[in-house]
């Protein structure tokens, strides 16, 4: 009787799974063989296998591919600053956000109505939005800091150096927060009266209501929230490749890989380049999942 | 003095100072409030004001609309093919929820219902397929879409689309399912249901507001997608909103039509943001359910 169930279970799961083999399984398959090949994008058919080369190889005294490019490695860091102080910003404005609208007040379906706007805004338009308001000569923040006389003179935010990263993130920040809000506030709703009543009669006040026993009930599953964003965040590419195009102050992982296969057309280098992001991100989403204990529905069927 | 008053009326020097404290903590409160409430849809509204600027207007900043000049709107669908966008991502991402659900409505019942050898390990590796970064994909992608003509075509990205809606609506729907009680599904299968029967007339039903958030979660995130619709897709006529926003370009090389954009941006956005919020209640549980995408 099992054996029967288990056999229409793998019939009922075979489309899916022929699907995500074909759509997932298979195009990963090719990436990883491309990134052993000398493959280019106008003749894919002709790559001819080079094994580790676009990784790493020793030509001429001098070290070259992936692992020994200058700008790769810029990328990397890139992408970890980006990530790392985008996602602690989201988290900790998120929480602020999701305390807010747990309290009663008139008004409050309306303040999160409003507060979910930027989440439900494509991340291409909310990339132009913030590149218009940023704009080095007719944007509305220089013209807002220039009337307060924080600066005297209009800033390059999306072209100089030093701004171009905080751009990237108070954009990225701007439109991720109420994803993490509203996953704070499932947390927060979760959390039993009780204890916040017996919080409040022991005589605590709100911070440390707040500190030593909301935080630590809401940790679990904030704490999957933030692993999430940062997963996503590591591979960051669209709101960079709009808002500061080609800059390498920027350019994240998915941004250089993308640049390499379809703007240089080397597929080859490319596709070692995404496959040591994946490798990347495939260590950090197993890791994490054996960390975290994150059993699936456990105990289906009983 | 103090101390008598004090012990004859103990609660009352706390009462005198509480409201104060209290009216501090409400107008800190209100004005938090209000800020986030401002930094959260200003830069829409912003976007909004500019697309109803045209010419010299949209190179001076106002804080409130002057006029109302609805030419960007005109212009877009006239001077761009923005309506053939509209179409193709409505298009492609119909399509895409349609093949999502349809084909994890029968995955998440096995993944839910059916003891097998394997299953955690299945569930495992799907929710790990929704954590592929997608350039992962690309090179290997394009070959696949190219080699079966799918290249600058609609199919291409139905098709790429897959891996990013499919591996999370099992996912939810596998949840969603698991709560079903278990005495629907055994008063069918004393009728003598097969399995097909269970899922799409027993369990379909009550599923149903299940998969209409779950489908909307999708839908936004095929509406929205960038990466492959960039790559797969050649000519102006087969681009989806979002490539076509990030593409869109001015007579010449040294103008950039802001007011265009801010008027494609608005047009594309005001039906998402208000499908959102009219669905808002069910798009936490979904998003709660999930946790996958964001």
């Amino acid at each position: 009787m099992a054996g029967e169930g288990a056999r229409v279970a793998w019939w009922l799961l075979a489309p899916t799974l022929i699907v995500l083999a074909l759509v997932a399984g298979w195009p990963l398959t090719r990436t990883i063989w491309f990134s052993l090949t000398d493959a280019h994008l106008a003749d894919l058919a002709r790559a001819r296998f080079v094994g580790l080369e676009n990784y790493l190889a020793r030509d001429d005294g001098g070290w070259f591919g992936v692992i020994a490019d200058p700008l790769w490695w810029r990328a990397v860091r890139n992408t970890f600053v980006f990530a790392f102080v985008s996602v602690s910003l989201e988290t900790l404005l998120g929480l602020v956000i999701a305390l807010m609208l747990q309290a009663r007040f008139p008004g409050r379906a309306l303040v999160r109505a409003a507060v979910l706007i930027p989440w439900a805004i494509p991340t291409i338009v909310s990339a132009q939005i913030w590149g218009w308001m940023l704009h080095d000569q007719f944007g509305l923040i220089n013209d807002l800091l220039l009337r307060v006389d924080l600066i005297d003179q209009p800033l390059a935010w999306t072209a100089d150096p030093g701004l171009s990263m905080g751009a990237v993130i108070v954009a990225d920040v701007w439109k991720t927060t109420p994803f993490m809000a509203l996953l704070s506030l499932a947390a927060l709703q979760l959390v039993p009266g009780e204890c916040l009543d017996a919080a409040r009669v022991d005589g605590a006040g709100a911070w440390r209501t707040f500190r030593y026993v909301t935080l630590p009930l809401i940790l679990p599953a904030l704490g999957v929230a933030v692993i999430f964003r940062s997963l996503d965040a590591l591979r960051i590419f669209d709101l960079i490749y709009v808002l500061t195009p080609g800059s390498e102050d920027t350019m994240s992982m998915s941004v250089f890989a993308r640049q390499q296969l379809v703007d240089f057309q080397d597929v080859g280098y490319g596709s070692a380049a995404s496959s040591l992001l994946f490798f990347f991100i495939a260590a950090c989403t197993i890791g994490f999942m054996v960390l975290s204990r994150l059993r699936p529905l456990q105990g289906v069927n009983r | 003095m103090h101390d008598r008053l004090h012990g004859a009326f103990p609660p009352a020097p706390i009462a005198g100072c509480e409201p104060v404290r209290r009216g501090f903590a409400r107008i800190g409160f209100v004005a938090l409030t209000l800020a986030i409430v401002l930094f959260a849809v200003f830069p829409f509204y912003y976007a909004m004001v500019t697309s109803l600027k045209t010419g010299t207007a949209l190179f001076r900043v106002d804080y409130l609309p002057r006029a109302l000049d609805w030419d960007n709107y005109r212009a877009i669908f006239r001077d761009q093919p923005f309506g053939t966008n509209i179409l193709n991502s409505a298009i492609v991402a119909a399509a895409v929820v349609i093949a999502s659900l349809g084909l994890s409505l029968t995955a998440a019942y096995a993944l839910a219902r059916k003891a097998f050898q394997g299953r955690g390990l299945l569930l495992m590796t799907i929710l790990g397929v929704s954590m592929f970064p997608q350039v992962a994909v690309l090179s290997g992608m394009f070959e696949l879409v190219r080699g079966l003509g799918l290249y600058n075509r609609l199919g291409g990205l139905m098709l790429s689309y897959l891996i990013l809606t499919l591996p999370f609506t099992v996912w939810v729907l596998t949840t969603f399912t698991r709560k079903l009680p278990v005495e629907l599904e055994e008063a069918a299968v004393l009728d003598g249901a097969g399995p097909l029967t269970i899922v799409f007339r027993i369990f379909l039903p009550p599923l149903a507001p299940a998969a209409v958030s779950t489908g909307l979660l999708a839908f936004v995130a095929a509406w929205n997608e960038f990466l492959f619709a960039l790559t797969f897709t050649l000519t102006d006529d087969q681009r989806t909103v979002p490539v076509a926003i990030a593409l869109m370009s001015g007579a010449s090389e040294f103008e950039l039509p802001w007011g265009q954009i801010m008027a494609a941006s608005v047009a594309v956005t005001l039906p998402i943001v208000a499908l959102v919020l009219s669905f808002q209640g069910r798009i936490v549980a979904g998003l709660t359910a999930g946790a996958v995408k964001g």
